[in-house]
């Protein structure tokens, strides 16, 4: 890592770690906060979806995982009596394990099958949400508590949030720095040893499998990662809404985390990072312009496509002059 | 018994001219189109302007969704996909666009029709009674002989006429069809229209049963999605197995499940996979596409 890139994190976590929260708390637009913990947790979502795109994959998928990490959250803090501390790594878990499952079958899927077997996924995460007993059907599960209390020997590393005066504060600093874990994961995967096989999965699956790269464990790997990063995503999500329903996460959840990295750029780590939060604010600029919302945004949409079909970030790359 | 498998051949005649569109879309550009549930929204709401409001007969309102449809998934090749496909590095940039496009035509259905269910009157009364063992009545009957008919037009379109032997040989290999003198882009152009067209015109038939609403879109499009993966993508034969197969399934999953809830859905998915897992291509399809 040079000393440019150096400088740049270190004013990224700045910015967002102190000139963020002082910028609100100047301006009293306590709103925000929520906004922009969103913006992170939706973000940590499609990096899952990006590391898959690394791979040569589609997913479209990352909603159910999201839905199924949110729900095993819930169930285990509402009805096991789990800390939610604790059932934050296991919701990921879980989520890895069953998609190590489901994986197996359909990454032997390419291109539009692959895209559109893990279209279907999302709805059948929302169906069984529906039709297994432990969810509670439609209703969902309401009234989860905020989380606890994270002490370790005695040293309170997070207050309970119950107790604090400004749970949004706590929430944003949360899934910031649960985002910023996670995208440094992503970087340090992707230039790794593991980030060059991912790469040569990405051209061309059958050379890389004649000079001995182990393709199917390859992609099983980087497909349970990126649905590990779903699970927590989801998790964290229900613990600040302090619900989940089916519906929490559905078809349009998923193909909003695919757009997010093809908005950001196929080719950049902080590409997925970037997209989500020009597409969520964008939407929420949007707003005031009541029902022209949608047509507006779709309309953005198709133009920022036709003028950069590779993404924003590579608008640099021309000025770089770099390959 | 006879009940099931009349049920399951309406609904797979629908189902199958769904399917026949999205799967001539993908072979001839290898464009997934997301729009494709919103476009059979489009159709079902034109029929139903000209029908309910103008008080046209129903064959016009039909004929109007089709040319409608037709126009609007010309443009939208030329003017989007085309250029995109152009420039991205990287093909799967056009899901993006459709996806866009989707979001487009739902703002654009909401604004101009509303976001109510519409429906229109019955075009013909009456039900079919054979003894008890089948009822239907006796629209659902033309409209399923309709779907049948079409798919059959598209079939002898597709295989004797000189727009469907160019797009044929389109899906089978664009750089052989361009060096043999086949104007890609026309072509390209022409069957993503007719894509579209057969959207609308399923919206059409079925806006006289079903009714229509904004919300059906997305549900379609991945009932499409799964029919095409059930037959292989790109490949006609299998669009219209798959658009049957998962109808036979509906019908049989919606009795025979029907005591245990609503997991009709959920069966045929995880038969779905176990199908893929030994089969990833599809009844007919071609190996990756």
């Amino acid at each position: 890592m040079n000393t440019q890139k150096l400088v740049g994190v270190g004013v990224f976590l700045i910015a967002v770690f102190g000139i963020v929260p002082w910028l609100i708390s100047v301006t009293g637009r306590w709103d925000f906060y929520y906004t922009l913990t969103s913006v992170a947790l939706l973000s940590i979502a499609s990096a899952g979806v990006w590391l898959t795109f690394y791979i040569g994959r589609i997913n479209i998928g990352q909603g159910a995982y999201a839905l199924a990490g949110g729900y095993v959250s819930a169930i285990l803090t509402t009805q096991a009596g789990f800390s939610f501390w604790a059932t934050l790594p296991l919701a990921g878990l879980f989520c890895a394990g069953l998609s190590i499952l489901i994986g197996l079958p359909i990454l032997r899927l390419r291109g539009v099958y692959f895209a559109m077997v893990t279209l279907v996924l999302t709805e059948v995460g929302r169906l069984a949400a529906l039709a297994l007993p432990v969810t509670n059907g439609a209703k969902g599960i309401t009234s989860i508590p905020l989380p606890g209390e994270l002490s370790i020997f005695g040293l309170t590393l997070i207050p309970d949030f119950a107790t604090l005066e400004n749970p949004k504060l706590a929430f944003y600093l949360v899934a910031a720095f649960l985002m910023v874990i996670c995208y440094a994961a992503l970087y340090r995967i992707v230039n790794s040893r593991l980030g060059h096989l991912c790469r040569s999965l990405q051209q061309n699956e059958e050379l890389s499998a004649s000079i001995g790269v182990n393709t199917a464990y390859l992609r099983v790997l980087a497909y349970s990662i990126s649905s590990f990063f779903g699970g927590i995503a989801g998790a964290m999500f229900v613990a600040i809404s302090q619900s989940i329903y089916p519906s929490s996460f559905q078809v349009t959840d998923s193909v909003n985390f695919m757009l997010n990295c093809f908005l950001g750029g196929l080719g950049y780590v902080f590409g997925p990072m970037l997209g989500t939060l020009m597409l969520y604010f964008g939407w929420d600029l949007l707003f005031t312009a009541g029902r022209f919302q949608l047509l507006i945004y779709s309309s953005l949409l198709i133009i920022l496509m036709l003028f950069l079909p590779n993404g924003v970030l590579s608008l640099f790359e021309r000025k770089g002059g770099r390959k | 018994m006879e009940q099931i498998i009349v049920n399951g051949l309406y609904l797979g005649a629908q189902y199958a001219l769904i399917a026949l569109g999205l799967t001539l879309i993908f072979s001839l550009m290898n464009v997934l189109n997301f729009a494709h549930g919103q476009m059979y929204v489009l159709g079902g709401f034109v029929t139903y302007t000209v029908v309910a409001q103008f008080g046209l007969p129903f064959i016009v309102g039909l004929i109007a969704s089709a040319v409608v449809l037709a126009v609007v998934g010309a443009a939208v090749e030329k003017y989007l996909f085309a250029p995109v496909i152009r420039k991205s590095k990287r093909e799967e940039s056009t899901m993006l666009l459709a996806a866009g496009i989707a979001f487009f035509l739902d703002a654009v259905i909401l604004l101009v029709f509303g976001e109510k269910q519409r429906g229109v009157p019955k075009i013909v009364n009456g039900v079919l009674n054979w003894d008890f063992r089948i009822i239907m009545p006796y629209d659902r009957i033309l409209i399923g002989v309709l779907a049948i008919a079409m798919i059959a037009g598209f079939i002898l379109f597709m295989q004797y006429t000189k727009a469907g032997r160019a797009m044929r040989a389109l899906a089978q290999d664009r750089v052989a069809a361009e060096l043999m003198g086949v104007d890609v882009a026309r072509y390209s152009m022409l069957g993503f229209a007719l894509g579209a067209m057969l959207a609308g015109l399923v919206g059409g038939l079925l806006v006289t049963i079903t009714g229509i609403n904004l919300g059906m879109g997305g549900p379609t499009s991945i009932k499409a999605f799964m029919m095409i993966m059930i037959g292989g993508a790109g490949v006609i034969s299998g669009a219209i197995a798959g658009g049957f197969i998962l109808g036979m399934m509906e019908s049989i999953g919606l009795t025979v499940l029907a005591a245990y809830g609503d997991i009709t859905y959920l069966m045929i998915f995880a038969s779905l996979m176990v199908f893929l897992a030994f089969r990833p291509q599809g009844l007919m399809g071609k190996p990756w596409g």
